[in-house]
């Protein structure tokens, strides 16, 4: 029987951001996006939940020290996006819509790199409370 | 005396700047909050009115109204918008949850029925930041 284990860190950051295709003209991205293209952004309070599975080290107990989880997940997500305009502050959007689906998979790749790979990862973020995704699915 | 609260939410980037202090000063008192780029939040905003109920219908007020009142005449002008760019009754304010909840009360106050007093302004930036104004 499988002694595997989900273990899940929560974490948040406020971000500023635009829902806009550089492609489409003022008026597309408006009729496609709304109120989501408005020129001058808008923000939300972004909740993000890691989930880490694998069977506990014998020696520790632990699938993964929360403490390291919670300084990897400051170091790659945090202290990139927190009080930060996703389109302008960051390298992660110069190039990929800020939607919640193209975050969350940027913030898995992130993360991915820092965990061990014997480890499943899955990250699910909240936009608002109503509005959220999970990659992978 | 009843109390009846509406919950609205909206979605807005803001910066928390003072123009006539240096970068300096205000990175020193507003930190990351300062941002030249803007950051944002997730608003929930709580409206209390209090009154008696009307004896015909059991109201203090039609709650469909005063989410109406509250839609036409703060979520219009502040959702997903830039607080500090976008929004007439922020202009040349600071934009702190503090003079969003004193600006958001000043623009529901004049709409409501006079039978119906606005009680409190509670206003949460994040699940663990909010303010709350009385009006006085």
């Amino acid at each position: 029987m499988s002694k595997k284990i989900a273990v899940f860190r929560k974490e948040h950051f406020n971000a500023a951001h635009r829902i806009f295709n550089p492609s489409w003209d003022d008026k597309k991205n408006a009729a496609v996006f709304g109120k989501c293209s408005n020129p001058n952004y808008h923000g939300h309070n972004y909740e993000l939940i890691v989930k880490v599975v694998g069977e506990p080290d014998p020696e520790t107990g632990y699938v993964i020290d929360m403490k390291v989880l919670s300084v990897i997940t400051r170091e790659e997500v945090l202290e990139k996006f927190d009080h930060k305009n996703l389109n302008l502050d960051t390298t992660h959007f110069s190039d990929l819509i800020p939607t919640a689906e193209n975050i969350v998979t940027v913030i898995y790749e992130l993360l991915r790199k820092r965990i061990d790979p014997k480890l499943e990862l899955q990250v699910r973020l909240y936009e608002t409370e109503r509005n959220f995704v999970e990659y992978p699915a | 005396m009843v109390y009846l609260t509406r919950i609205e939410h909206f979605n807005a980037a803001h910066r928390l700047f003072n123009p006539g202090w240096s970068k300096e000063q205000n990175d020193a008192v507003f930190g990351k909050c300062a941002n030249e780029n803007w950051h944002g939040h997730n608003y929930d905003l709580y409206v209390t009115i209090k009154g008696a109920p009307d004896p015909d219908t059991g109201f203090l007020f039609d709650v469909k109204k005063l989410s109406e009142i509250v839609k036409e005449h703060v979520i219009e002008k502040v959702d997903h918008k830039n607080l500090n760019m976008d929004v007439d009754f922020l202009a040349g304010k600071m934009c702190s949850t503090e003079n969003l909840a004193i600006g958001i009360w000043q623009q529901l106050q004049p709409h409501l029925p006079s039978e119906v007093q606005l009680h409190c302004i509670k206003l949460y930036e994040t699940p663990r930041i909010y303010v709350e104004y009385y009006g006085d």
